[in-house]
């Protein structure tokens, strides 16, 4: 069998990831949370995919399954994630640490705290190229040229500075230069501008933008705001409770969002208020346990639109216009013709 | 890290000044006059005061803690009061062997206790982690002279392997003679390392930059090495550092039991003999290697972490 490592050239428009019914169990002391169900999705190959959610909705997990990063009490309970003809759901260690780094690499949420304290920024990218055969000075080389493609100011100078004598906005475009320095198919970014200032965010998301066209790679882009979505991705999958409720391309979904929960999202967006409000919308009411999922309808306790059937009947993902699915009944055309 | 490294020395010359003083004070606090001590009850009130005089007694107190210092830069820690050789010779004399003895036990149980701490972390919930545990909280537990009289009996009376008294002749014989005292007083520190080493590898293990050194597929040595291992240890090195000043105390009872000659013994003897130049000798000079472990200890955690070099 041929290392997952290796390329193997695929049609284009085959997808480059495609994950099909993946579940994933959290083992707690108070029982087993069901923090993804039955997951279908595909990352387009060359093109940026958009994770939204609120907080808990498994966003971040899935992102995590995709790099076999999961915790220590995580377990794939089902499904398979499918790239290049094998199931990266059941990689052993040796053979996930292969691809790490060379086919799929992350950028972390918090650029603080990503990078070793300890090391230099020089030493950390030149570590990261251990599998290349090439010379201390050509992988230095290549750590400045890869620090100057994300617009660092005296590239050359910052590979002896250690992380804490960088600001929070530099630090984040190191991750992205060490991201993208590993060439590779698949690059994961998990909330990378969560925890920098409205500013600094708008940069980073022009950059990496210019980045992804330019390297060509896929970007899972893992956010809570809408704007930087509308802005980054191609296309968007909305996860609700450890489902994608929603799928489809930007434009599609932004403007004609058929799950209520996305169209709830849109109208909590501060962004989009348009009339002039003392009291920023909510949505009410939390999460369902993931414990033990509701039967029907994950959102239908928050749901204004619920009826009858989101009691009982578990929605699947319907085909609501070409290329966009929502899992709601109401998309569901029996519905329509009742 | 070079200006770092100079004001570190600084302070810690100000710490020993102020030992020092703190030490020339507590002479004059010692009820009794030195000079009455030295000569006994029987001595004429000529022969006291010439005494007095002979080690400037008769002078004001901050003249006297000057020429202390003074005397010190010089080498010069006064005369022994019975003999009137050298209290710096007699010192020197014996520094060494309790020098070699601390650094053999701290050595050989910070290397042994960061690498069953680092094994613990690494397998943890296993059965050697376990063991570990165990092992370390009842090590910490017993006193390194209790170690040294049970080593005494099972290694040197009933199986008779190694030597019990006495510090060798020889390079070889030397070695022999310092397994028993090394063993007892580093086997406690084995388990204090090991447990702290353990816990704080834990808890890096579990910071964001170790999952992103994994995202990276890099090789687990070198994640265990560069990016857990260089944090993790910082406690263990200040543990130690700071340790230095119970390490003499427990080689104050080992050498007594082992009849090994070194600052121990002598600090005993001296202070049975009220030899006072000669105790506030030995405990000068152990202040100020404890003081310089220190010195060595922040030192080697500012060149391991770059954050703590711009503190202070």
């Amino acid at each position: 069998m041929a290392s997952p490592a290796a390329t193997r050239p695929a049609p284009q428009d085959e997808p480059l990831v495609s994950i099909d019914g993946l579940s994933v169990d959290f083992a707690t002391p108070r029982g087993t949370i069901h923090a993804l169900r039955n997951i279908d999705l595909e990352v387009p190959r060359g093109k940026v995919l958009g994770l939204v959610g609120e907080s808990g909705c498994g966003k971040s997990t899935l992102a995590y399954s995709l790099i076999g990063l999961l915790s220590e009490n995580a377990r794939i309970a089902g499904g398979a994630i499918r790239m290049d003809g094998h199931d990266l759901a059941r990689l052993g260690p040796r053979a996930w640490r292969d691809l790490r780094g060379q086919r799929i690499s992350m950028i972390f949420q918090d650029p603080m705290t990503a990078l070793n304290p300890v090391t230099t920024i020089g030493r950390q990218m030149m570590d990261i190229q251990y599998r290349d055969p090439g010379t201390r000075a050509q992988k230095r080389a290549r750590a400045i040229e890869f620090l100057e493609q994300v617009q660092l100011p005296d590239a050359a100078s910052k590979l002896d500075v250690y992380p804490h004598q960088l600001s929070g906005g530099m630090r984040q475009r190191v991750c992205i230069a060490m991201a993208l320095l590993t060439r590779p198919d698949l690059l994961i970014a998990d909330e990378p501008t969560t925890a920098l200032d409205a500013t600094l965010e708008m940069q980073i998301v022009t950059l990496l933008r210019e980045l992804q066209e330019k390297f060509g790679c896929s970007v899972l882009f893992v956010s809570h705001h809408l704007g930087t979505v509308a802005e980054l991705c191609d296309e968007v999958a909305v996860m609700y409770a450890g489902e994608v409720v929603e799928r489809g391309a930007v434009a599609e979904v932004f403007n004609a969002p058929r799950h209520p929960y996305t169209q709830a999202l849109f109208d909590c967006d501060p962004a989009r208020i348009r009339v002039a409000t003392r009291h920023l919308p909510t949505i009410p009411g939390t999460l369902p346990d993931l414990r033990q999922p509701p039967r029907g309808c994950a959102f239908r306790a928050r749901c204004g639109k619920a009826f009858a059937r989101c009691e009982v009947e578990h929605p699947p993902l319907y085909p609501a216009a070409p290329g966009q699915d929502a899992r709601c009944h109401l998309v569901d055309p029996a519905e329509d013709a009742s | 890290m070079l200006l770092y490294a100079f004001q570190r020395f600084g302070l810690s010359v100000v710490i020993v000044m102020v030992a020092v003083s703190i030490l020339t004070l507590m002479l004059h606090v010692v009820p009794g006059d030195p000079a009455v001590m030295i000569l006994g009850p029987r001595a004429t009130p000529e022969l006291i005061e010439q005494t007095r005089v002979a080690m400037g007694l008769d002078r004001p107190l901050p003249v006297q803690i000057v020429t202390f210092f003074g005397n010190i830069l010089r080498g010069d820690l006064g005369q022994d009061v019975f003999t009137g050789r050298s209290v710096s010779r007699i010192v020197f004399e014996q520094l060494p062997y309790t020098l070699i003895l601390i650094s053999v036990s701290i050595l050989w149980a910070a290397t042994l206790g960061i690498a069953l701490g680092c094994y613990s972390a690494l397998r943890r919930n296993t059965w050697l982690d376990t063991l570990t545990g165990v092992i370390s909280v009842g090590t910490i537990s017993i006193p390194a002279f209790v170690m040294a009289l049970y080593s005494v009996l099972v290694f040197a009376v009933w199986l008779r392997w190694l030597p019990a008294i006495g510090a060798g002749e020889g390079f070889w014989d030397g070695i022999r003679h310092l397994i028993l005292p090394s063993f007892a007083i580093g086997i406690s520190w084995v388990g204090y390392v090991a447990r702290i080493v353990r816990a704080s590898m834990l808890e890096v293990m579990g910071q964001p930059h170790v999952r992103m050194a994994r995202a990276y597929g890099l090789p687990d040595e070198l994640i265990t090495r560069s990016h857990i291992l260089k944090i993790a240890v910082q406690p263990a090195v200040t543990l130690i550092g700071t340790g230095v000043a119970h390490l003499f105390s427990a080689a104050v009872f080992v050498e007594a039991i082992f009849a090994r000659p070194g600052i121990g013994a002598l600090i005993v003897q001296a202070v049975n003999e009220r030899n006072y130049p000669i105790v506030l000798g030995a405990v000068l000079v152990t202040t100020g290697i404890i003081v310089l472990a220190t010195l060595v200890s922040d030192l080697v955690i500012a060149w391991l972490d770059p954050r703590q070099r711009e503190e202070l």
